[in-house]
């Protein structure tokens, strides 16, 4: 068994759920590919009706920011208050904001 | 409710809040009508209830008994949520055979408490399949004759059989696709997994020639178009394995013959040790519930 046993590659589920406006990361699995690791989303993160739309993508395709940088990429997003709308009086009839 | 919608998805309140994705757990049989239909033996409808749900319950025991022993942690929920799929079919299936029987028995009466004699599955689902191959050349030849059964099942006169087989056939096609996807990863895999799922084939062909042995029972119910014959479903079945197996390097089996005696229990070793597990603990402690 030894010659064919290999570790099966990782993958990132991402689910939409029905209330869901778009796809959020749930968690990750083992496949062998793509297609293997779609039907393994299916079977193991949508097991009590959440998901409308899955979408699997290999864990080594995603680019990450690193810990290291997270000063500079965002502490000078920290002060600048102007950035959010709070300054505008929002009418009563738009929802979600 | 229209997914499309984007407002209207997040501002839906009516689901249950407790859960981040909301629950919306239908139950399939609400509302449906459960007289039995004119013209039909409700001795013959509870058999073919009974023979249904037999078939599901012992393939979904044989597929629970992966869990624990399957070959990745995934495959072990995908083996999983198919043995559940299958015992809510048998818990429908039996609970409706107590019913129209007019013995009143319950599911579990039907499930834990009959002796081996008493079942009335295929012996397919009752072999004992300790290899993952042959689980899955098993489960392809299994959901492949269950999926025909059942689609064909869907517009049978008991509306209760018709809205268990219309379920069911959601679940068979998953089933279905999820065994054909394995046979052709290991047929067309290496030498050696090639060599496990052709062994496996080779080890379920002789039980294929009584899936689609006419009973009594199913011979007069499509008569009375409450069931099915399943010898009307074997060019489908020959036609879904012929595709299969051709995408999988895999020679197909010459299946044993149909015709002869056909879902004949009894005392046999396989169905006398797979019972004494299912029925252990219902039989220890009888009437125990939680």
């Amino acid at each position: 068994m030894s010659d064919t046993s290999e570790d099966w590659p990782l993958y990132e589920v991402f689910l939409r759920g029905k209330r869901g406006l778009n796809h959020v990361h749930v968690g990750s699995l083992h496949a062998a590919d793509a297609h293997m690791a779609l039907h393994h989303a299916r079977d193991v993160y949508t097991r009590r009706n959440e998901g409308v739309s899955i979408w699997v993508v290999a864990s080594k395709d995603i680019t990450a920011s690193s810990p290291d940088e997270k000063d500079p990429f965002f502490a000078p997003s920290g002060d600048k208050v102007y950035r959010h709308p709070t300054f505008y009086a929002i009418p009563d009839n738009v929802p979600h904001m | 409710m229209d997914t499309y919608d984007a407002y209207q998805a997040i501002t839906d309140v009516t689901e249950d809040q407790r859960w981040a994705f909301g629950a919306g757990f239908d139950d399939p049989l609400s509302g449906i009508d459960t007289t039995i239909p004119d013209g039909v033996s409700a001795d013959d409808l509870a058999a073919y209830c009974e023979m249904l749900g037999d078939d599901a319950l012992l393939m979904s025991h044989r597929l629970q008994q992966w869990v624990g022993h399957a070959p990745e942690l995934e495959e072990e929920a995908a083996l999983a949520n198919i043995a559940l799929d299958l015992l809510g079919q048998a818990r429908f299936l039996l609970a409706r055979a107590g019913t129209v029987d007019g013995s009143g028995r319950t599911e579990d009466d039907y499930a834990f408490l009959r002796g081996p004699a008493q079942f009335r599955h295929v012996r397919l689902v009752e072999i004992v399949d300790n290899d993952f191959g042959l689980a899955m050349a098993r489960l392809l030849v299994f959901s492949t004759w269950r999926l025909a059964v059942l689609d064909r099942l869907r517009v049978s006169r008991d509306p209760v059989l018709a809205a268990i087989a219309d379920k069911g056939v959601k679940e068979m096609t998953y089933h279905r696709d999820y065994a054909a996807q394995w046979v052709i990863r290991l047929g067309d895999g290496t030498e050696f997994s090639h060599q496990r799922v052709q062994a496996g084939l080779d080890h379920v062909a002789p039980f294929v020639g009584e899936l689609f042995t006419d009973s009594d029972v199913e011979t007069r119910l499509a008569a009375a178009g409450v069931g099915v014959r399943p010898s009307e479903t074997h060019a489908e079945f020959d036609a879904a394995l012929d595709a299969v197996l051709s995408a999988a390097t895999l020679g197909c089996p010459a299946w044993s013959a149909s015709g002869g005696a056909t879902r004949t229990a009894g005392h046999r070793d396989t169905l006398t040790r797979l019972l004494a597990e299912l029925q252990s603990v219902a039989r220890a402690h009888p009437g125990a519930t939680w």
